[in-house]
C-alpha cells in the first residue's frame, strides 16, 4: 500500500501568542514548533496500513520552512519511509487554495493508494487543505474521519456530526482528513530516532503565491471583564443565580 | 446591487437552526440576500427563512440529496455559484459545512474563509475576523477572492429578524452519481443535546473524580429543560470517561454558548481554546487559584458536589 501523509509544523499548543512588530504574523522568536497533533494521527494510521498490508511505502510531505525538516524527521522516526519538503523562506498565505494547489501539484507526480491529512491545523484552523487537494486531483474525500474500514479497494469511514456518526462508504484511492479518536499516534523509539536519520529526505525549494485573501491584521482577542469570585462553598450559589438573572441575563 | 448565496443546512428534511446563522451572516454584507439548499423534496423550514433576511430561498432537490451527498451538493452549488455571479457565499461552519464550504471553493477555484466570527463589507471588500492559534489571537483578512467564501462560526452570528420577501423556489438538478456515499446517520440516543449546537453547556473535567459523578452534572443539564448539554475537558475524555463528541478544547469542539458552566476543570491553554468565545462563562472549582477563574465571569470556589446540586435546585425553582 502507497500512502501519501501531507503535515505541517505549527506552534505548540502551550506557546504563548506574541505578534510581531508588523501586526500581521507572529512573531516566532523563543516558540517552540512540532508537528500538528492531527497530522500525528495521519501518520500513525498509514503506518498502521502499510503494516497490515504488509508491504508499501509511506511518504511524507510538508510545505513549510528549512526548519519544516525536523518535523519530517520525527514522522520518519515513528516508521515512515521517506519525506519531502517543499520549502519556502515565506510564511504560508491565508488563502489555502494556494498552500492546497502546491501540495497537490506533488502529490500528482505519484500514484497513491491513499493520501491522508489531519483534518485541520492548530495554528491557522483553516480545516480544509485535504478537502481542497481531494478537489484539485479528482480524488474521493471523506473528511474527519475518527474511524476507518479498509477491504480491498472499499472503505468504510465513520465522522462526528452534530447529535450522530455518520458512516460514510467510499472507494480507492482516495484523499481522508483525520480526526482524533482514530488512533493513538506510537511515540518515536531510539531506534526509530536513529533510523530516521539515514532515511531519505528530498528539499524541493518552491515559490509560494500570495492568494486572494490579505492579512489585515493579528491581534490578542479582546480581554474578557474581569471576572469575580461569588463566593465559596453552595452558600454562594443564591447570588451565582441572582447575578445570571440580573446582571449577565442568561436565565 | 451585489447578491450573497446563503447556503442552508437541512437534516431529515427540516432546516438546522445553524441555517438562520448563515442568513444572518449573509445580511451583514448588504446588497440581496439568496438563500439555498439541498434537498431530496420540499424542506420544512424554508418558509420561515425570509423573516431572518433572505429575499429568495431556493431548494435544488435531488432524490441523493435525502442523506449528505458531498459530491452532489458540491457539483449542484457550484454550478449555481458560477451562473449567479454572487459575490459571496456563506456556508456553515458545522460538520457538514466544513466539509461541503472547501469542496465548492475548490471548484471555483478560491480558498475558504473558514469559521469567522465577523464579517463586513468595508469600502467594496470583505473583510472577516476569524480566530486562530487556539483562540490567543484574531485574525482580520480583506477576502478578494471572486466570490468571497466564507463560513460562519456556530452560535456566533444571533438570528436577528428582518423580514424580506422570502420567496420561494424549487429547481430539480441533475447530478453524478456520488463515489462517497452516506449509508447511515448513527443517532446520539435522543434527547441529548449536541455541545456544538448548546445554549447553555455544563462541562465536567478531573474534579468530578469518577465517570459515574458526571450524572450530577446531567442533572443539572436537566434541570435547564433541555437547552443545555453536557460537555468535557480533554483529560475526561483521554481518561475514557466520556465520549470524543461530549469534548470541548483544541482537539474537540469549539464552542460559543450563552451560558458555558465550567465544573471541577482547572482551565488548560486547550480547553479554553474550544470555549472562550462563550458569553458567559460560570467556573466551579475547588482550588482558587485555577487559571479557569481567570476567563470566568463569574467563579465560586468549593466542593462541587455540594455546589452543583444546590444550583440545580436553584434551577429548577426557575424553571418550575
Amino acid at each position: 500500500m502507497k500512502i501519501a501523509c501531507c503535515i505541517k509544523r505549527v506552534p505548540d499548543s502551550e506557546t504563548r501568542v506574541k505578534i510581531a512588530a508588523d501586526g500581521k504574523s507572529l512573531d516566532a522568536a523563543g516558540v517552540k514548533f512540532v508537528m500538528n497533533p492531527y497530522d500525528e494521527f495521519a501518520v500513525e494510521e498509514a503506518l498502521r496500513r502499510k503494516e497490515k498490508a504488509g508491504s508499501g511505502e509511506v511518504v511524507v510531505i510538508c510545505l513549510g520552512p528549512a526548519a519544516g525538516q525536523e518535523t519530517i524527521r520525527t514522522a520518519l522516526a515513528m516508521g515512515a519511509d521517506r519525506g519531502v519538503l517543499l520549502q519556502t523562506d515565506k510564511p504560508l498565505p491565508p488563502d489555502s487554495f494556494e498552500t492546497a494547489r502546491l501540495i497537490a501539484a506533488e502529490l500528482k507526480s505519484g500514484t497513491w493508494d491513499l493520501i491522508l491529512f489531519g483534518r485541520m491545523a492548530i495554528d491557522d484552523y483553516n480545516h480544509q487543505v485535504g478537502v481542497l487537494v481531494a478537489e484539485l486531483l479528482g480524488l474521493p474525500c471523506v473528511s474527519a474521519v475518527s474511524h476507518l474500514d479498509i477491504e480491498g479497494v472499499k472503505g468504510i469511514a465513520e465522522r462526528e456530526i452534530e447529535g450522530g456518526i455518520e458512516v460514510v462508504e467510499f472507494p480507492l484511492p482516495a484523499l481522508l482528513t483525520v480526526d482524533k479518536g482514530l488512533n493513538e499516534p506510537r511515540y518515536p523509539a531510539l531506534k526509530g530516532i536513529m533510523a530516521a536519520k539515514k532515511k531519505p529526505l528530498e528539499v524541493k525549494p518552491i515559490q509560494v503565491g500570495a492568494g486572494a485573501i490579505e492579512v489585515a491584521a493579528l491581534t490578542p482577542p479582546p480581554e474578557r471583564k474581569e471576572g469575580k469570585i461569588v463566593g465559596e462553598g453552595p452558600g454562594a450559589v443564591g447570588e451565582l443565580v441572582r447575578l445570571l438573572r440580573e446582571e449577565a441575563k442568561v436565565l | 446591487m451585489s447578491t450573497t448565496l446563503a447556503v442552508l443546512e437541512q437534516r431529515d428534511g427540516a432546516l438546522r437552526k445553524i441555517s438562520y446563522e448563515v442568513v444572518t451572516a449573509a445580511q451583514r454584507l448588504g446588497g440581496t440576500v439568496e438563500a439555498v439548499v439541498c434537498g431530496s423534496g420540499a424542506v420544512q423550514g424554508t418558509d420561515q427563512v425570509g423573516r431572518f433576511g433572505a429575499d429568495t430561498v431556493v431548494t435544488l432537490t435531488n432524490p441523493s440529496f435525502a442523506k449528505y451527498d458531498p459530491e452532489g451538493c458540491a457539483q449542484a452549488l457550484a454550478e449555481r455559484i458560477k451562473q449567479g455571479g454572487y459575490a459571496a457565499v456563506v456556508f456553515a461552519a458545522s460538520a457538514t459545512g466544513k466539509d461541503l464550504a472547501p469542496r465548492v471553493a475548490a471548484k471555483l477555484g478560491v480558498a475558504v474563509t473558514a469559521d469567522i466570527t465577523e464579517v463586513a463589507a468595508e469600502g467594496g471588500a470583505i473583510v472577516a475576523i476569524r480566530p486562530v492559534y487556539a483562540g490567543k489571537a484574531l485574525l482580520k483578512v480583506k477576502v478578494a477572492a471572486q466570490p468571497a467564501v466564507l463560513s460562519v462560526r456556530p452560535n456566533v452570528f444571533t438570528p436577528v429578524e428582518r423580514p424580506k420577501a422570502g420567496n420561494a423556489e424549487t429547481v430539480a438538478v441533475a447530478v453524478s452519481p456520488g463515489r462517497v456515499v452516506v449509508r447511515e446517520v448513527k443517532a446520539a440516543p435522543a434527547g441529548t443535546l449536541d455541545v456544538a449546537e448548546a445554549q447553555i453547556i455544563i462541562s465536567g473535567g478531573r474534579g468530578l473524580k469518577e465517570p459515574a459523578n458526571f450524572k450530577v452534572l446531567e442533572e443539572l443539564a436537566r434541570a435547564f429543560g433541555g437547552r443545555a448539554a453536557v460537555g468535557a475537558s480533554r483529560a475526561v475524555v483521554d481518561a475514557g470517561w466520556r465520549a470524543h463528541a461530549d469534548q470541548v478544547g483544541q482537539t474537540g469542539k469549539t464552542v460559543s454558548p450563552s451560558l458555558y458552566i465550567a465544573v471541577g476543570i482547572s482551565g488548560a491553554i486547550q480547553h479554553l481554546a474550544g470555549m472562550r468565545t462563550s458569553k458567559v462563562i460560570v467556573a466551579i472549582n475547588k482550588d482558587k487559584d485555577a487559571p479557569i477563574f481567570k476567563v470566568a465571569d463569574y467563579g465560586i470556589v468549593g466542593d462541587l458536589f455540594e455546589i452543583v446540586p444546590k444550583l440545580t435546585e436553584e434551577i429548577r425553582k426557575l424553571h418550575g
